[in-house]
């Protein structure tokens, strides 16, 4: 399952987390710049599969984010790198050509996203049309 | 003012804060606005002063206040509100605070809400944070909404049944029907979640697993379907219809077919489709293809897929992309014990990973190719690995010098090829070998006799060179305190001869006392091999006692004794100094494994034979298939007899092999030399050749018997070999003989122990077989032994 995933700028400052585990409060800035230390320092030629403690990190690069998604041993590592994917192709149909600023102001909605996706630390649902089509109908709702 | 552009307000001026202090002060601010706000009354503004509260929560500063908003917010009926509440709640509540539980109502209420957004938002939260009693309490809810809502409602319903299963497990079968019924589903949301939930349930509890093996022909079915069918807008991912769901469904496949005959052959067919029919240009693709491997790796599937699988692997390996070739490597060495020789046809690929750029992928690449590492690829293979271990990050040199040791000790050529090897490791990386490799070592340098002086002469000139790598200077002292004397006699047919005086190396060896890189250990060592060079030379005795009485005030308090100790045996004990720093006799390896207080580490080598007794183990299996046919001859004993390959004699190692002086003086107390021989009894004696017999004491039920076998005739004898047989329910184990060749006139003779466990105390009989070259003619002779002579002191 997943742990965790974050949404990281590259002077390492949290523009996104969500934990599927319970962390405690203080240990999450710990664990945040740990991880952070561990993706941002990686070459462009070393793969995006990082041993962490005892589970797994998978990240990508996006401009200027990193997102790192942590997951335990018996997830297929491959399959959440496409995932992973999946969530910005996402955003970016959502926010047309999003970008870090969009994430950052437009927080709730970008949990609300995820939380279509992800939930529980599994993937619900992973077309994109049906994911947005909800929020969408949310916003109609909400403006009126 | 809209409530969002306050929140996006708020974060332009924390942008804006220049230091961490001035961030922290503007939070602050906002947080006692907030806090002040939420005590009022009813306002608008509710909702988005939740929602700053959770951007500053997400900064890491406290944000538990909140927590009663949330639950206020959650009980609100504006969508807006509740919305944020719920978010709030996912982010702040967790089931250890208290106000978790007086959102229970509210979301029971809200999962029997009109509209589905409220029963998701419910659902979410509840999947998210819901507690135990939350879950038994709301349980039947979500059967319920599992069964009859619409698909949207459904998928996230399964989720949240995972949620509940991991919680509370006994609930695990009021799910068990429903989810079969959701195999039946077309939309591909509901099905994730319904495989999900099966695999869930499947894993906590082995009835429900056994159930849903009779659901294996639809979940075939569906995957089928799933990579026949075209391409669909919503799910496909770089030409792969729906990846995420095939990937699950094949893990599901996975854990029902694991250890299922009837369940894996169903699958067999599918797999083979999926693993031809992907298409592997691109990652969605290779993950498919990756769990489809981890599936046929994993159930009993039949061999040709096993290769397939494998052969897939390997390609994945010449892939460019580092991210597959990772996983590959990660698989390989999953499966290297299983299927050996399938992954040893990949070994060049793995061997070339040796040299990839990325830290994960190298240290992959060195633990397959450890795992790969046979007889007959053991000179290349050595050669990549030293040449990786020059070059390899600082954090895998450890564990490379010590994989390294134990391919080599295991599959080494020849003694030299050992003994290079090693050196040549503790040269490049002296500084990361473990502890016990000293002491292993030193061992086999006893062992190989005929190499002393190539080994002495070595270890001389990398001393010289170096003296900061511990383990080999430590190594190098040793040798050249007990091997001296071949080092300044200077000829030596495996290098060139170089001329080296006494003095040369007692300078050396007070270097290596002097240094301050030099730990106490190695000066130990390098104490002791002064003084024992004092018997080996000639001319610079006094020399040597000036270096010891030195030492004899050092500070170390483990070198001032041993300094004292070698004074008075200058001094007092001058008769004994010779017989003392006698050189140590051949080590012999305990299987026990008893080293200087490690044993986990050496327990390994143990139970290997040992590069000197090689020859002899080629000996010994024949015998041993040979004693299963003596037994069928033979009328009584049917039981099968262990043969007995095994070599370790059952003298312990001695531990440390420098600072044993101490046991040396205390072993000299005792009448030194050789145990007394025990009786023996001959036991056959025919043209010439001679087989005496004796016992050693027994304990419980086991004996030990000695066969020494003489050749008194004119005519040497080769290929002498014995066998025996015992009644049923004695175990015999018959240890390598010592040689096979007997030469004429009882010149030597061949000794081989025997052990024998006798649990029920039947009487003891023997039959031995013997057979022998002699004069170019193979004579084999049989001699039964009915009674056993009494054991000796």
């Amino acid at each position: 399952m997943i742990k965790f995933v974050l949404m990281v700028n590259r002077q390492g400052q949290t523009r996104l987390s969500r934990y599927y585990q319970p962390v405690a409060l203080r240990r999450r800035a710990a664990l945040e710049a740990d991880v952070v230390r561990g993706c941002l320092y990686r070459k462009k030629d070393q793969c995006s599969f990082v041993e962490y403690k005892d589970f797994k990190l998978v990240y990508r690069h996006y401009a200027s984010l990193y997102i790192v998604v942590g997951i335990t041993e018996s997830e297929n590592e491959l399959s959440v790198y496409e995932l992973v994917h999946n969530f910005v192709e996402v955003l970016d149909k959502y926010f047309s050509r999003v970008s870090e600023l969009d994430i950052m102001f437009n927080m709730d909605k970008v949990h609300l996203i995820l939380d279509e996706m992800i939930q529980n630390g599994h993937v619900v649902e992973t077309s994109r049309t049906r994911i947005l089509a909800p929020l969408s109908a949310l916003d109609t709702l909400a403006l009126s | 003012m809209s409530p969002t552009v306050r929140l996006q307000e708020m974060i332009r001026v924390i942008r804006s804060a220049r230091t961490q202090g001035e961030e922290r002060g503007v939070i602050q601010r906002e947080c006692a606005a907030i806090r002040a706000q939420f005590r009022q009354a009813d306002n608008g503004g509710r909702s988005h002063n939740l929602a700053k509260l959770l951007y500053v929560h997400m900064l890491g500063y406290p944000a538990h206040f909140g927590q009663m908003e949330c639950v206020r917010l959650i009980a609100s009926p504006r969508y807006n509100e509740k919305r944020v509440g719920y978010l709030g709640a996912m982010m702040l509540l967790d089931e250890n605070q208290d106000a978790s539980l007086l959102i229970t109502n509210s979301i029971k209420n809200d999962l029997a809400h009109s509209s589905q957004y409220v029963q998701s938002l419910a659902l979410c939260t509840l999947a998210c944070m819901g507690s135990a009693e939350m879950c038994r309490d709301l349980a039947p809810e979500i059967d319920r909404l599992l069964r009859a809502s619409s698909s949207y409602i459904k998928k996230k319903a399964t989720l949240c049944a995972v949620h509940i299963v991991r919680k509370v497990p006994e609930l695990g079968e009021l799910f068990t029907p429903a989810a079969r019924a959701l195999l039946a589903e077309k939309n591909h949301g509901v099905l994730h979640g319904a495989i999900i939930l099966i695999t869930e349930l499947c894993e906590r509890n082995t009835q429900t697993l056994v159930q849903f093996r009779e659901a294996v022909p639809e979940l075939v079915h569906i995957m089928r379907g799933l990579v026949t069918s075209g391409y669909s807008p919503e799910h496909t991912v770089a030409g792969i219809s729906d990846p995420f769901l095939q990937v699950r469904i094949l893990r599901l496949l996975r854990i029902l077919g694991r250890n299922n005959d009837t369940a894996s052959d169903a699958m067999n067919d599918l797999l083979a489709q999926v693993a031809t029919n992907t298409d592997s240009s691109k990652t969605a693709g290779s993950a498919v293809l990756y769990e489809t491997v981890l599936t046929v790796m994993d159930i009993k599937s039949e061999s040709g897929l096993r290769v397939l699988a494998v052969n897939i692997l390997g390609r994945f390996l010449l892939n460019n992309d580092r991210n597959i070739r990772y996983i590959s490597m990660t698989s390989l060495q999953k499966i290297v014990m299983t299927d050996h020789n399938a992954v040893q046809r990949h070994r060049g690929t793995i061997v070339d990973c040796l040299k990839d750029q990325d830290a994960s992928v190298k240290r992959r690449a060195l633990e397959l190719s450890l795992a790969l590492v046979s007889a007959i690829n053991i000179r290349s293979m050595m050669k990549e690995l030293l040449l990786f271990l020059s070059t390899c990050p600082p954090e895998l040199k450890s564990h490379a010098a010590s994989g390294i040791f134990n391919a080599a000790e295991r599959y080494a050529p020849s003694q030299r090829w050992h003994i290079d090897t090693i050196l040549h490791v503790l040269t490049t990386a002296g500084g990361d070998v473990r502890d016990e490799t000293v002491p292993n070592l030193i061992q086999l340098i006893t062992n190989t006799s005929q190499l002393h002086c190539y080994t002495v002469h070595k270890l001389y000139r990398a001393l010289v060179a170096d003296i900061s790598q511990q383990p080999l200077v430590q190594v190098a002292c040793w040798c050249i305190g007990e091997y001296g004397d071949s080092l300044l006699r200077g000829e030596c047919e495996e290098t060139e001869p170089v001329q080296v005086t006494e003095d040369d190396i007692l300078d050396a060896l007070e270097t290596v006392l002097q240094s301050h890189m030099s730990s106490p250990a190695t000066r130990g060592f390098a104490l002791t091999a002064t003084m024992k060079l004092s018997t080996r030379i000639t001319e610079n005795v006094d020399r040597i006692r000036s270096i010891v009485s030195i030492y004899g005030s050092c500070i170390d308090v483990e070198l001032q004794q041993r300094a004292v100790e070698y004074n008075a045996l200058f001094k007092k004990y001058d008769h004994m100094r010779a017989a003392v720093l006698e050189k140590m006799p051949v080590m012999d390896r305990s299987s026990s494994g008893q080293t200087n207080g490690e044993s986990g580490g050496g327990g390994v080598q143990e139970l290997e034979p040992t590069k000197p007794k090689q020859p002899e183990v080629v000996v010994a299996p024949q015998p041993a298939s040979q004693v299963c046919d003596l037994l069928d001859l033979l009328s009584g004993p049917d039981e099968p007899s262990l043969p007995g390959t095994t070599l370790g004699p059952a003298s312990s190692m001695t531990g440390s092999a420098g600072g044993d002086l101490l046991d040396l003086l205390g072993g000299l107390e005792l009448t030194p030399t050789l145990p007394t021989v025990p009786a023996a009894v001959t036991v056959y004696e025919k043209s010439g050749v001679c087989l005496k017999l004796s016992c050693e004491r027994p304990l419980d039920a086991s004996q030990t018997i000695t066969l020494t076998a003489t050749n008194a005739s004119d005519h040497d004898i080769t290929a002498f070999t014995l066998q025996a047989a015992v009644p049923k329910n004695v175990q015999l184990q018959m240890k390598a003989p010592s040689g096979d060749a007997l030469p004429a006139r009882s010149s030597a003779s061949v000794t081989q122990t025997v052990l024998l466990h006798n649990p029920n105390k039947v009487s003891l009989k023997m039959r031995v077989r013997l057979s022998y070259i002699s004069q170019g003619s193979t004579v084999q002779d049989t001699v039964q032994i009915d009674s056993f002579p009494s054991p000796g002191l």
